[in-house]
């Protein structure tokens, strides 16, 4: 009962949400409104996982019912695949009628298109919720230290977690040099993503926080340090974690939901994740078992932000900016927080909000299988984007046979 | 032919639109390949504007071919591809020896059907779950036999060897062929021909293979050659089935052409012609093969052996054609219980609790794919049906089957890999605003339906008995009479299995569906394989399933189609 009436109020303020808008403003963002009534929005999203699905169908429903605007979720195997859709419009001369109105989208792939001036904006000042948003944040500032200046809007975070299996194993590595002893007492038990995929060269990222002596040169481009001698601990660590790993690091996962996937089957008791409700979620859909724990690093963990950004070439600019706002609402971010449909911590500045929107957060609880929101308080900066694919091709020559 | 000749003037005139069907089609083919080739052909050599691409250069090439581990990622494409198919074909051909031309019983072609209706992502993925660590067949065994309370750490899928890649590819490529070879058997009187063998002494498996074989291979080489290049380049099978570090060469190229950097796009490019490359050379080099075999063969049927010993041999291949059979049938299976499970986790052989929550969850979720899957199957399969069947007839009326020279240019999409020409023609289709549209989509799964069509109804059309349709004319039928009662219904099962076959190849089309629909065309595979990417095997179940049961119906119709037509055939047979 209690929960219906939350999620009636939650609704209403959904619908309240889509029409707010603070007096300064109110005159542009009706304009925008007037304009993305009876739009049909195409949001390029990466659709791995169910729950992120039937997310975006609920914005979809809230959206149609607030504002008229039709929200279909292209489903993307990868970001990059909508990115290399832009880029082919944009060879093509295809200037104002592009099939992309709105990307998920974040770090290498946001830093792409910004690069080629393919993104639309600075958008998100008018977005009345963006006054909402946490800016001691700074993830939601700079993407993989990129600055945002307005050509995307956050709507999701993320922080480097590691789940295990608390029915096999009792502990853990809490820090980066912990790894190979840890591995080495249970090996092929632990394992990471492939290196092209971001979880795992995040976890690689995450590696070298830990080993290198400074990692302030991490937050400029790779080509203004001497990258041998920064990455030198990185693969003498790596190099006595290899042999333990599953499968003996000859072969890896190809995503997060891969290795969920040997989580699940027991193949592995250890693994990193991005979302620190991911696994809570995973165990209420029946994915994970209900041994799963999860846990952070003593010296802190990477975190970022996910953005939602619109293509220039998009016809349905006004449409997207609507979206994007009512994913920044309280009660989508509610919703999104909730273990029982996403979980995870909001991108929002709880202090700026009523006290009615306030309570949509504060009566959700640290779940067993989740992340403690405690336990993560110290969230490093992601790196600059140049060092994600410098560290995984170094990363393929080493290891690649 | 006199007689062919002489009717000529009147046909062309009632006709006159047949004659330009293979030019249709062929154009229909054609400009967009060679359009989507040349969009892939000038970045690798450096040429793509639109992200700085201005010189012409080999630093792409030189980018490939100094990718680290790109020696071990050509040898293992090369070598799971080339004997996938030469382990398929050998296979094929000796459970036909051993059954010696027997047409299955309608159990063991309704076997057939599944696995043939299942797409290839689906089929790999329950593969993977039946013979990984964690999976089937180790949980039948577990523990009481093997003492595992946790899967042991062996690479049994992924493994660097390609082993699982090749074994997936033999579960789906080896029923198709059969498929193949027993529509082709339709055309050659080998039951007779066996008869006069076993007078001289001939036992039957020596006999099929010297009498019968030789008088089909010409019918199923195409097959075979579409089997060589889709095992040399597939994609959705080798990332889930074959290993990732390095990949196989296609998987390369599509994890650069998908590379956050778009730099990656120029060697993505170059890995994509050297894929083509690879497979024109198989292909060549298969041809040579082909030679060698057929003078040594013929060497060997001339001295009139009668082996008996090839029987220990071909009974071999017919027991493993029967092991991959059941592999297949139980990656489905596992697909259809891990739909059903909640709650399975090792070494549980089945899962600890059921519940129909996936299904009815996807069930609003899939709706709207299912009638975008369907109209465009169905419409598809429709047009290159009409094609297929105006260019047959058109090249018998004209008496000239020399003109299918020119259409073997439609088995380019079958032997040019995907990934070679699909970026290229996403860019035409955006320049002539049709990009994200369903007559984009529908074009798209054409190029790949049509030839598969055209290759298993060309052989059984261009065999059937000209006899029957020369009484018919000189009893004073139209040639459309002709077509219409007596060529339609005499190769009726054919034409089924064709039907069948294109829904199948069309509900399987990944990157077409995607390139050609910008995303926005949803289908159930395009929505399948996006889920299979997030791992979940109960949703990926669901879906396989339903993607199944849409070819799986008109293979149903092909197989079991009323015994009165069939009646009503072999009274014609009889009559030959």
């Amino acid at each position: 009962m209690i929960r219906a009436k939350a999620l009636q109020a939650a609704a209403a303020i959904a619908v309240l949400a889509c029409l707010w808008v603070p007096p300064a403003m109110a005159g542009r963002w009706r304009n925008i409104l007037a304009q993305a009534r009876g739009q049909t929005v195409y949001f390029d999203a990466w659709a791995g996982d169910e729950r992120m699905d039937a997310y975006i169908a609920w914005v979809a429903r809230q959206v149609f019912a607030c504002c008229d605007i039709t929200l279909r979720q292209v489903p993307l195997e990868a970001t990059s695949q909508a990115v290399s859709q832009v880029i082919a419009q944009k060879a093509a001369g295809d200037n104002t009628d592009g099939t992309v109105d709105l990307i998920w989208i974040n770090g290498p792939n946001f830093y792409a298109l910004k690069r080629r001036g393919l993104l639309y904006g600075p958008f998100t000042q008018r977005l009345p919720n963006t006054a909402l948003v946490n800016t001691h944040d700074k993830a939601n500032l700079y993407d993989f230290t990129v600055p945002v200046a307005g050509y995307e809007s956050p709507w999701r975070t993320a922080q480097l977690v590691f789940v295990y299996n608390s029915a096999y194993v009792k502990h853990v590595p809490l820090g980066i040099s912990a790894f190979p002893a840890w591995a080495k007492r249970h090996p092929g038990r632990f394992t990471f993503p492939q290196v092209q995929n971001f979880l795992g060269v995040a976890f690689l990222e995450q590696a070298l926080y830990a080993l290198t002596p400074d990692p302030s040169v991490l937050l400029r481009p790779v080509r203004t340090a001497d990258f041998a001698t920064v990455t030198a601990p990185l693969w003498a660590w790596y190099d006595r974690l290899r042999p333990y790993l599953w499968r003996h690091g000859r072969e890896f996962p190809a995503s997060g939901p891969a290795e969920r996937e040997l989580l699940q089957d027991g193949e592995i008791d250890l693994m990193p994740s991005f979302n620190p409700a991911g696994a809570a979620a995973d165990v209420e859909a029946g994915l994970l078992p209900r041994s799963v724990r999860t846990v952070g690093l003593t010296h802190g963990t990477i975190g970022n932000t996910s953005f939602v950004a619109i293509p220039y070439n998009s016809p349905h600019k006004a449409g997207a900016m609507v979206v994007a706002n009512f994913l920044l609402s309280p009660a989508a971010q509610a919703r999104a927080g909730n273990v029982r449909y996403l979980g995870g911590p909001t991108v929002l500045d709880v202090a700026k909000l009523t006290a009615a929107e306030r309570a949509l957060f504060t009566a959700q609880s640290d779940s067993p299988w989740g992340a403690r929101r405690a336990a993560l308080r110290r969230v490093l900066a992601e790196p600059n984007p140049t060092w994600a694919r410098r560290l995984a091709e170094a990363w393929e020559r080493r290891y690649t046979p | 032919m006199g007689l062919e000749a002489s009717r000529r003037p009147a046909r062309t005139r009632s006709r006159a639109w047949l004659r330009y069907a293979p030019l249709v089609t062929v154009a229909l083919f054609l400009v967009p390949i060679a359009a989507g080739l040349l969009g892939t052909a000038l970045p690798a050599f450096g040429w793509l504007p639109a992200i700085g691409g201005r010189t012409l250069t080999l630093a792409p090439w030189i980018r490939l071919f100094s990718a680290p581990g790109i020696g071990t990622a050509i040898a293992l494409t090369v070598g799971t591809g080339l004997l996938a198919t030469v382990l398929s074909v050998l296979l094929v051909f000796g459970l036909c020896a051993q059954i010696h031309g027997r047409k299955p019983g309608r159990t063991g072609r309704g076997l057939m059907a599944p696995i043939l209706a299942a797409p290839h992502a689906a089929m790999a993925i329950g593969f993977a779950f039946l013979i990984a660590p964690s999976g089937w067949v180790v949980r039948l065994l577990s523990p009481w036999l093997t003492g595992w309370h946790q899967p042991p750490d062996i690479a049994t899928v992924q493994d660097p060897y390609g082993i699982a890649l090749m074994l997936g590819l033999l579960v789906k490529e080896v029923p198709y062929l059969l498929l193949m070879t027993f529509t082709a058997l339709g055309q050659v009187p080998a039951a007779r021909q066996l008869e006069a063998a076993a007078t001289l002494g001939y036992g039957r498996t020596v006999a099929w293979l010297k009498l019968v074989l030789p008088q089909i291979y010409p019918q199923i080489r195409l097959p075979i050659y579409a089997v060589l290049a889709y095992a040399l380049s597939v994609v959705d099978m080798a990332l889930i089935l074959g290993p990732s570090n390095p990949p196989t060469l296609s998987v390369l190229a599509l994890r650069w052409f998908t590379a956050p950097e778009i730099r990656m796009y120029f060697p993505a490019a170059a890995a994509a012609l050297l894929q083509l490359a690879i497979v024109l050379a198989s292909i060549v080099l298969w041809r040579a093969a082909e030679v060698a075999v057929a003078r040594f063969g013929r060497r060997w049927i001339a001295r009139g052996g009668r082996q008996t010993r090839l029987r220990a041999l071909t009974g071999i291949a017919a027991a493993a054609v029967a092991g991959l059979a059941g592999l297949g049938l139980a990656s489905l299976v596992a697909l259809g219980v891990w739909s059903f499970a909640d709650g399975w986790s090792f070494p549980d052989f089945l899962p600890r609790h059921w519940s129909t929550r996936t299904w009815t969850r996807q069930f609003s979720m899939v709706a709207w794919p299912l009638e975008t899957t369907l109209v465009v199957a169905v419409l598809s399969s429709a047009v290159a049906l009409v094609l297929v069947l105006a260019c047959l007839e058109n090249e018998q009326r004209r008496g000239r089957p020399a003109s299918s020279r020119a259409l073997w240019l439609l088995y380019v999409p079958l032997l040019v890999p995907q990934i070679a020409f699909l970026f290229g023609a996403q860019v035409l289709l955006t320049v002539v605003h049709l990009d994200g549209s369903l007559v984009a989509v529908i074009w798209s799964q054409l190029l790949f339906v049509l030839p598969y069509m055209f290759l298993s109804l060309a052989e059984p059309w261009r065999s059937l008995d000209t006899r029957y349709a020369r009484t018919a004319l000189c009893l004073g039928s139209s040639p459309r009479r002709v077509f219409l009662r007596i060529k339609l219904p005499l190769l009726l099962r054919p034409i089924l299995v064709a039907v069948a076959i294109g829904l199948a190849v069309s509900v399987d089309q990944y990157l077409p569906t995607l390139f050609a629909g910008a995303g926005r065309v949803v289908t159930l595979t395009t929505e399948a394989v996006t889920l299979a990417s997030g791992g979940n095997r109960r949703i990926t179940g669901v879906f396989a399933l339903l993607q199944s049961v849409i070819p799986l119906a008109a293979y149903a119709l092909a197989i079991g189609m009323p015994a009165r037509l069939q009646f009503h055939r072999r009274q014609a047979g009889s009559t030959a």
